[in-house]
């Protein structure tokens, strides 16, 4: 255990969060020169028989969420409203986030980063709806990592953008575990997916603070039991709030957008510092 | 390397290959020579699967001080906190759902876990 904070409890660090900033003497028993620093990474020695045992106690992640950290601190410093969007392939995501834009209007001025595996068709059709919008191509990585959205935010025009809109590469399964800074997780989940979409993907849904049911033009020619898809989001993810759209009729889209207008006006007041 | 290659093919092998490169940085500066056993956290509702880990951790850990090493996964059941009957419960199939009083709870306690623990170097 350690002497000086008393750490090497089991359960007492909590989950994602980086264990402490003091620094420790380590033996270094190699010869290269190094220059890692020990205000992060420590581990605590103790014997078992010849073995030695080094406590760590670290996210696994751990990298990541310091980069999404830092990315959440970035967005917050420029007053940006920043959602990750996600779901599977084809439940119609971009033409979401495209309605999205063109029903805000000028209420928020909205950029838009797409991680896509290989082609930036996404981007292109999103481009049409005049906002800025950066391309980031995964090749095969099935998810966006903090690196990969602090690298695009280079390229992209933040010049008076309230809202920031990340689609993440169509999966429910890899982007659950990565968290790039944003302030609201989005999945969609379109009627012609089945009702229990949910219950076969709990880590994603339950990571979900907006639940948007999209394609409900299609909800009678393709029996969507409405009760039941709901009833499975309250089971899974009961904190998350829910909004039926469809990007093609238009049908809730004022609903999410009011949604959005709201939820900036918070971060605003949370942050009135912020540009 | 062999890391970059297989990370590409699921996300297990990338957040091995993040265990690893860990793994490896401390036995590193413990100066040891060779990973025992490795000690790791997964929460039910983490999105990873345990045997795809021990897959993941096979392939990458290959010319490495922890090829062989034991991977020790302790699983972390998801739990809650229901307001109402203000206790934890373990959830059931993920769900959110309190069996005392049947309403749902949105404040998720453990589940979420990737952790590494510890190491047992020499």
């Amino acid at each position: 255990m350690c002497k000086e904070c008393g750490c090497g409890l089991p359960g007492e660090n909590p989950v994602g969060i980086s264990a402490h900033h003091h620094d420790h003497d380590h033996e270094h028993g190699h010869d290269h020169g190094h220059h890692h620093r020990h205000s992060h990474t420590h581990s605590h020695e103790t014997s078992v028989g010849e073995h030695r045992t080094l406590e760590v106690r670290r996210a696994i992640l751990d990298k990541n969420d310091r980069l999404a950290e830092r990315n959440r601190g970035f967005f917050h410093a420029h007053g940006l409203l920043v959602l990750n969007v996600l779901s599977s392939p084809g439940s119609g995501k971009t033409t979401f986030i495209r309605e999205t834009i063109r029903s805000l209007g000028k209420k928020l001025k909205t950029g838009v980063i797409v991680g896509d595996l290989a082609t930036d068709n996404d981007a292109e059709r999103l481009r049409k709806s005049g906002a800025p919008v950066v391309q980031i191509t995964t090749g095969t990585v099935c998810h966006l990592e903090a690196e990969m959205v602090a690298h695009a935010l280079d390229h992209l025009d933040m010049n008076g953008l309230d809202l920031l809109v990340i689609e993440n590469v169509g999966n429910l399964v890899c982007p659950a575990s990565y968290d790039l800074g944003e302030d609201l997780r989005v999945v969609l989940l379109s009627v012609t997916e089945g009702e229990d979409k949910p219950l076969k993907y709990p880590p994603m849904f339950q990571s979900a603070g907006v639940a948007v049911i999209s394609k409900m033009d299609l909800a009678s020619a393709c029996d969507y039991d409405r009760q039941t898809a709901m009833a499975n989001l309250q089971r899974l993810t009961p904190k998350a709030q829910v909004f039926e759209t469809s990007a093609k009729t238009g049908q809730g889209m004022e609903a999410w957008c009011d949604f959005l207008v709201q939820q900036h006006k918070k971060l605003k007041t949370r942050n009135p510092l912020a540009a | 390397m062999a890391g970059s290659l297989f990370r590409q093919t699921m996300h297990e092998l990338s957040i091995m290959q993040s265990a690893l490169d860990q793994v490896l940085e401390q036995a590193r500066q413990a100066g040891a020579n060779r990973v025992h056993a490795i000690r790791l956290r997964i929460g039910a509702l983490s999105g990873v699967v345990p045997n795809a880990l021990q897959f993941a951790f096979e392939a990458l850990a290959d010319g490495t001080p922890a090829k062989g090493a034991k991977l020790i996964i302790e699983d972390v059941p998801a739990r809650f906190w229901c307001a109402t009957c203000k206790q934890e419960f373990k959830a059931t199939r993920m769900f959110a759902e309190c069996p005392g009083c049947h309403h749902p709870s949105a404040e998720l306690r453990a589940g979420r876990e990737m952790e590494l623990i510890s190491l047992e170097v020499d």
